[in-house]
């Protein structure tokens, strides 16, 4: 116990130390008195409080964690239930429960809700386009804002320059973006962890500065502006349609709805997420998908066998890229306006984190996951300043109780006749 | 029945100022069991690299039923049928054990894009083969029952006989085995042997392998060649070998 006297009344000191920048107190001097501006007496009640709760807990660490072994076994969810809920078949009556339910709640939702909702499959997409890279063939990509930029900056420029409608500019965005994936990848995948990791995120930073300081081509930091919506075979869901379209509402005779558009979108959005979601998890149980996990394992072991190595990180690269762009070009449908700073580094962090906080290789975890990461923030719109904070915390916490991730990912279980 | 699979002259490799391998020459014959032996850091695992591509040789031909494959990439040497294990095992430890021998069936299935997007009956087909003929090598080396469960958590002398499964599911030409007796108990190593054996007989495997265990080298191998500090010692039957006096001088050192 008095061992741990020291390390509880350092802990204790460092509640306030943290608690004095973040909080915005200021010390300062009023005459000869030292005093504490921008702090109410709640304030400091409450940062004491924890101080004291912080001394405790350090002081009686060892006491509490054998207290909280011999009650619960150590582990919040029992296994069987745990393995229940990462069980294929569990997974997939979960998901089609799910996707019943995504198409039916917007039409009952409100508007700002059906909007994030829009904004969290964006991130779906790109979460599980990541999750090929990252998650299965373990490759650290920092730079996958980088394509998720040419697929906005594919869709904006085709029509703006050319007038091309969202529909084909789509799998253009994906295959621009798949383009540039194979390009990167060529010299760099001979890289490995870290040295990829740098590489990338190099890359990601030269699109952005790329596209910033191209002001003929793309408008440099102004951005591209009026990008069109995208329409429902031909129909447009704008109150009056350009010339020689029609206007959904006109063509079914229907009154001008101004939610009719964000619900259009965000079933667009649903429809590309869930084919993303697909595709993957059929690439998943393909040959190629268990090449990535096997590369991911071990390199010289796939090279012994005959698979070629660069080949099959290369096919990684490519269709994560490819998914980044799909997502761009909705993304820059969706907002009419692309400008560089969409496509900081910090995106490229949220994607990742996305991942990892899933559970590297879990799709149903990859979605959780953008939930959380894009919801929460969204919520708590009074805390934005402690964002990063939250963010952090949450790392750390998921870090501490469950480092597998959400629902980390189960091996496809193949059956043998007996 | 004298038709070389292997042949190998006047292999050298150097790294640096350090010439590892030095001249080093071996034939192997269809369904013959060669062994590479030596000591400690005498080169053979270099060979063995050399043989299967993960080093480019300085000099010196390799010949595979006759065509040149030195300098080649290792994926592709390993297409051509010249498949190792490793003297560590190398499985892929998250992966099933039956995961593992699906992979090594890569180049036989179907990869076809759309055919796996929609599961198509061609696509099916392939991929049951693959699982029937993982299943029948899983029963081979008495691996059935562990399907299912990842490689990492299988004990040690199963993980070497998932090893040598996994290279024979690549169909391999020649089965290059790097120390596969290395950890295993007395008894592990008897079912080595016979692993060996049946793989011979069954299978028509042409086996070159390293191995320190004397005793399982003398009774399996038909050939042996006796390498020490890169440079070749002897070669020939086992018989020939025992009574080698250069062979017990590089083992025992000089009397």
């Amino acid at each position: 116990m008095t061992r741990s006297l020291k390390p509880a009344l350092f802990s204790a000191l460092l509640v306030w130390a943290v608690a004095y920048p973040v909080l915005g107190l200021k010390l300062s001097i009023d005459g000869i008195h030292l005093i504490v501006e921008n702090a109410s007496a709640t304030t400091v009640t409450v940062i004491a409080l924890c101080s004291v709760l912080m001394f405790l807990r350090v002081l009686f660490n060892q006491q509490l964690s054998k207290a909280w072994k011999s009650r619960s076994g150590a582990s919040l969810v029992s296994p069987s239930v745990s393995n229940f809920l990462t069980l294929p078949s569990t997974q997939k009556w979960f998901i089609i429960g799910l996707i019943v339910l995504a198409f039916i709640w917007p039409f009952y939702g409100s508007r700002g809700a059906v909007d994030l909702a829009t904004l969290i499959l964006i991130y779906v997409m790109l979460g599980l386009g990541l999750n090929i890279v990252v998650g299965l063939a373990g490759l650290l990509d920092l730079g996958y804002v980088g394509f998720y930029a040419v697929g906005a900056y594919t869709y904006a420029l085709l029509s703006h320059y050319y007038g091309f409608s969202f529909w084909i500019c789509l799998p253009l965005a994906g295959l621009a973006a798949a383009g540039f994936g194979f390009l990167l990848g060529f010299p760099v995948l001979r890289l490995r962890g870290d040295y990829l990791a740098i590489v990338t995120l190099g890359f990601g930073e030269i699109i952005r500065l790329f596209l910033r300081n191209l002001t003929d081509l793309t408008g440099g930091p102004n951005g591209i502006s009026n990008i069109p919506k995208p329409t429902l075979f031909g129909l447009s869901f704008d109150r009056t349609a350009a010339e020689g379209g029609k206007t959904f509402y006109e063509f079914f005779g229907m009154a001008y709805n101004p939610v009719g558009k964000v619900i259009f979108l965000y079933l667009v959005a649903l429809v590309l997420a869930l084919a993303a979601l697909f595709i993957i998890n059929r690439l998943l149980r393909m040959p190629i998908g268990r090449a990535w996990e096997a590369l991911r394992e071990d390199e010289i072991a796939c090279r012994a066998l005959g698979l070629n190595p660069t080949i099959i990180k290369l096919s990684a690269f490519t269709l994560g890229a490819s998914f980044a762009g799909f997502a761009g070009s909705f993304f820059a449908a969706r907002q009419g306006l692309v400008t560089p700073e969409s496509f900081t580094f910090i995106e490229s962090a949220i994607i990742l984190a996305i991942v990892v906080l899933g559970g590297m290789g879990s799709q149903l975890g990859v979605i959780l996951a953008a939930i959380v990461m894009i919801m929460l923030p969204e919520m708590m719109r009074e805390f934005s300043e402690y964002r990063m904070l939250m963010f952090g915390a949450m790392m750390v916490l998921m870090m501490v109780w469950r480092p597998q991730g959400f629902l980390p990912m189960q091996r496809p279980h193949l059956e043998l006749r007996k | 029945m004298t038709r070389n699979i292997l042949e190998v002259s006047n292999l050298s490799m150097r790294f640096g100022g350090l010439l590892a391998v030095n001249g080093v020459g071996l034939t192997v014959q269809k369904k013959q069991v060669v062994a590479l032996i030596g000591p400690n850091g005498a080169g053979k695992t270099t060979v063995f690299n050399c043989l299967t591509g993960f080093y480019k040789p300085s000099g010196g031909t390799i010949l595979l039923d006759g065509q040149p494959i030195q300098g080649m990439p290792g994926h592709e040497i390993a297409r051509k049928g010249v498949v190792r294990t490793f003297q560590n095992v190398r499985l892929f430890k998250e992966m099933t054990a039956l995961e593992n021998l699906l992979i090594a069936q890569h180049r036989h299935l179907n990869t076809n894009f759309l055919a796996g997007l929609f599961k198509t009956p061609a696509f099916r087909r392939s991929e049951h083969e693959a699982m029937e003929y993982a299943e029948h090598w899983l029963e081979r080396v008495n691996l059935k029952e562990f399907a299912n469960r990842t490689a990492g958590t299988l004990a040690y002398g199963q993980q070497r006989r998932l090893e040598i499964a996994r290279c024979m599911m690549t169909r391999p030409r020649i089965l290059m085995l790097d120390e596969p007796a290395a950890g295993l108990n007395p008894r592990e190593t008897e079912d080595l042997k016979a692993l060996i054996g049946v793989l011979r007989e069954d299978y028509n495997a042409t086996v070159l392998l390293i191995e320190h265990d004397m005793k399982l080298v003398m009774s399996i191998s038909d050939h042996i060649v006796v390498i020490n500090q890169g440079t070749p010692l002897a070669d020939g039957t086992p018989e020939q070998i025992r009574d080698n006096p250069d062979v017990i001088k590089a083992y025992l050192g000089e009397a």
